[in-house]
């Protein structure tokens, strides 16, 4: 084929780079003078990928600040280096007398300490569930609880406080167990519905929110006939960090250490899917196992959370959203980065919830709102303009 | 210079391995409606081939079939060098991708990614689960952008690029995909003169230097006449002339499919120059009928009359 646009082309305003295609392995292809494109482009390139080093140093500070914080501070005061002293006394071959009473050492150790990493571990458990669940929709409102976490594992919830209430045994323990199938129940059904009807991310959408209402009517009847638990039930909706010592973290721990490593592994193909379903096959994806592989990776952080800790709401939805505002879209930065500050962000609101009102420990749910929404509305103000 | 490679094979075979694409009886049908029908064509390595036809004649739809996003019945064939044909379609193994870079006419430009990112996303057929882009993927991606005028752009976000800028990137991401077939839909509706020459003589270099197979969908017939070297002309999904653009691009045919009088003059620097002439006359047109609604141009000039005392505009 004849190429009449070649005298053309030096009149184009293109650098002089734009013969060798950048094909496949033209080996040292580049043309002479190419020698100051490459440097401009190392440049471009190196500009265009760098690390949030500074996010990711200020979100590691305040978590290591909040847990240092989260167990000094409470009903009888720990001194902050007693703490650390009695800290590093516990690690493995570390002796240092840290001054702490027996009592104060088994207040530490049996009781702020697993706190404060149940917390860190609900917190980015919630906060990685709504960033994949965002990133799956391509929906900006989507949170942990869309597909019917939230009204399946309170669906469990109430069934056992009613049960535990009428048959004595102790509720608290059946608790967690029923919330936590009671979640994966609902978004079960709402994925098979969903994954059944079409291949749309709408469909499974709407499967959730059809599943979410049915649940939550259930639960609503249930209550409305046992009015005596309702107050129960309800500082169970607010949310509140679980009393069972390490027994919840050692419950919680692998699904956010596993979900965690997949969800993160996974952060390139959460980009790609940012382009649609037929661009993204296109690229090589198969849409609908990696959207079916997350959203069972999403829910199972969500459930875990809640049967621990009751539905705290707002960590999961705003916290990769100001990561987003500060830092930028790509998922790579957005999961992992929401991880460490989701964790920080519930340490801090459980340190509120404890000790912000005497003799009574606040709903941590009504905490991270009622200090996240203002900090979310001035990040929103501040930086927009950002957000296409 | 160079890294070290860590995925040797991965790329030089891919590219220029199909030999031929094959594609026979295409069909696809949402619901109901037939969108294209039974589209059967051959091209080989380092054939441009430009799907020419009215609006809705199924030119998009062609070239999604082609790049497997959208499902079809008959076969699309990729002929490989000494090995067994893979064929396409929605769930056909991720190689198809490796195969094919597909640009569709308005790519999504997600809010918050930078241009880098998205040019990037272009290696995703060459990474496996849990995997991710080298420093050579990155190298790759710095030069592509320097080729397309769009180094200054790295950085920047990719949803506040212009329409012609984000149409270079979307090429830029198909170049960096190092596949065997580009499909471009409408690669330069939004480009003005200099910048379509640039990238329609771009990728008429890489179609010559690693024989790619290269298929466009084109509004512009003088730009398909001048670069393509087969010519499908889609009328209501269905094939209707096919050949060398001088047989293709005359003025009868043109004029009885787009339903305008066009002359249709010869190129001193290759190819032909098409130019509408008028809209043609109802009578003259023995296929055309009310009742059918596809051959209905979208504008019809000739029913504004302007009503006595309006000003001249």
């Amino acid at each position: 084929m004849t190429s009449p646009g070649a005298s053309a082309r030096a009149s184009a305003p293109l650098p002089s780079a734009v013969s060798p295609a950048p094909m496949p392995d033209a080996p040292e292809a580049a043309p002479a003078g190419s020698i100051e494109p490459q440097a401009e482009i190392q440049r471009a390139v190196a500009g265009a990928f760098r690390v949030p080093r500074m996010a990711w140093l200020v979100s590691l500070l305040c978590l290591a600040l909040g847990l240092l914080l989260s167990v000094s501070v409470g009903s009888s005061d720990l001194g902050f280096g007693q703490v650390v002293g009695g800290l590093l006394d516990g690690l493995p071959g570390v002796r240092i007398d840290s001054g702490l009473t027996s009592t104060q050492e088994s207040i530490l150790w049996q009781w702020r300490l697993p706190r404060a990493v149940l917390g860190a571990l609900v917190g980015a458990a919630l906060a990685m569930s709504g960033a994949v669940f965002q990133g799956v929709f391509r929906n900006p409102l989507a949170d942990p609880y869309l597909l019917g976490v939230a009204a399946g594992a309170g669906l469990g919830a109430t069934l056992a406080i009613v049960t535990g209430a009428r048959y004595g045994w102790g509720p608290f323990h059946a608790v967690p167990a029923a919330a936590f199938l009671g979640g994966l129940l609902a978004v079960g059904i709402a994925a098979v519905l969903g994954f059944g009807s079409s291949r749309s991310a709408a469909s499974l959408l709407l499967a959730g929110v059809a599943v979410a209402s049915f649940f939550t009517a259930c639960q609503t009847y249930v209550m409305q006939r046992n009015s005596e638990i309702l107050n129960e039930v309800y500082a169970w909706i607010l949310g509140r960090l679980g009393t069972f010592g390490w027994s919840d973290v050692g419950l919680l721990t692998p699904y956010v250490v596993v979900c965690g490593l997949v969800a993160v592994g996974l952060a390139r193909h959460l980009d790609v899917m940012q382009l649609g379903d037929d661009e993204a096959t296109a690229l090589g994806i198969n849409v609908t196992v990696v959207r079916a592989v997350l959203v069972v990776i999403a829910s199972l952080l969500a459930a875990a959370a809640v049967s621990v800790s009751g539905l705290i709401a707002f960590v999961g939805i705003i916290v990769p959203h100001a990561i987003r505002l500060v830092v930028g879209a790509s998922y790579r930065v957005v999961v992992p980065l929401s991880a460490v500050a989701g964790a920080a962000f519930l340490v801090l609101a459980d340190i509120g919830a404890r000790n912000l009102v005497t003799g009574a420990e606040l709903p941590i749910g009504v905490v991270t709102a009622f200090f996240g929404a203002p900090f979310f509305a001035v990040l929103l103000w501040t930086r927009r303009g950002s957000w296409t | 210079m160079t890294a070290p490679t860590r995925r040797p094979t991965s790329i030089a075979p891919a590219v220029g391995a199909v030999r031929r694409l094959e594609l026979t009886d295409v069909s696809v049908r949402y619901r109901q409606v037939t969108v294209l029908d039974r589209v059967s064509l051959t091209t080989a390595a380092g054939e441009w081939l430009a799907v020419i036809g009215p609006n809705g004649a199924g030119k998009s739809t062609l070239l999604k079939a082609i790049a497997g996003v959208v499902d079809h019945s008959g076969t699309v064939d990729f002929r490989l060098d000494g090995e067994p044909s893979v064929g396409s379609g929605r769930g056909a193994p991720p190689r198809a991708a490796r195969l094919v870079a597909y640009v569709p006419q308005n790519p999504v430009l997600p809010p918050g990614m930078t241009t880098a990112e998205y040019v990037l996303m272009g290696r995703t057929s060459h990474l496996r689960w849990f995997q991710f882009e080298s420093g050579r993927d990155r190298d790759l991606v710095g030069r592509t952008l320097a080729d397309l005028d769009l180094a200054d752009m790295a950085a920047r976000p990719v949803a506040e690029l212009s329409g012609g800028e984000s149409q270079r990137v979307a090429l830029a991401r198909a170049i960096v995909q190092q596949a065997s077939i580009l499909v471009l839909d409408e690669p330069t509706s939004a480009l003005d003169l200099a910048h379509q020459m640039a990238v329609l003589e771009l990728v008429d270099e890489l179609r010559e230097r690693y024989g790619l197979i290269v298929i466009t969908s084109m509004h512009d017939l003088t730009i398909a006449s001048r670069h393509a070297d087969q010519v499908l002309l889609l009328d209501h999904g269905r094939p209707a002339v096919q050949g060398r653009p001088s047989d293709v691009l005359t003025a009868e045919i043109l004029s009885g499919h787009y339903g305008v009088e066009v002359s249709v003059l010869p190129d001193p620097n290759g190819g032909v120059i098409v130019v509408p002439i008028g809209h043609r006359s109802r009578t003259a047109d023995k296929h055309r009928t009310v009742a059918d609604p596809h051959l209905q141009p979208v504008i019809h000039l000739h029913h504004i009359e302007p009503s006595e005392g309006d000003p001249p505009s």
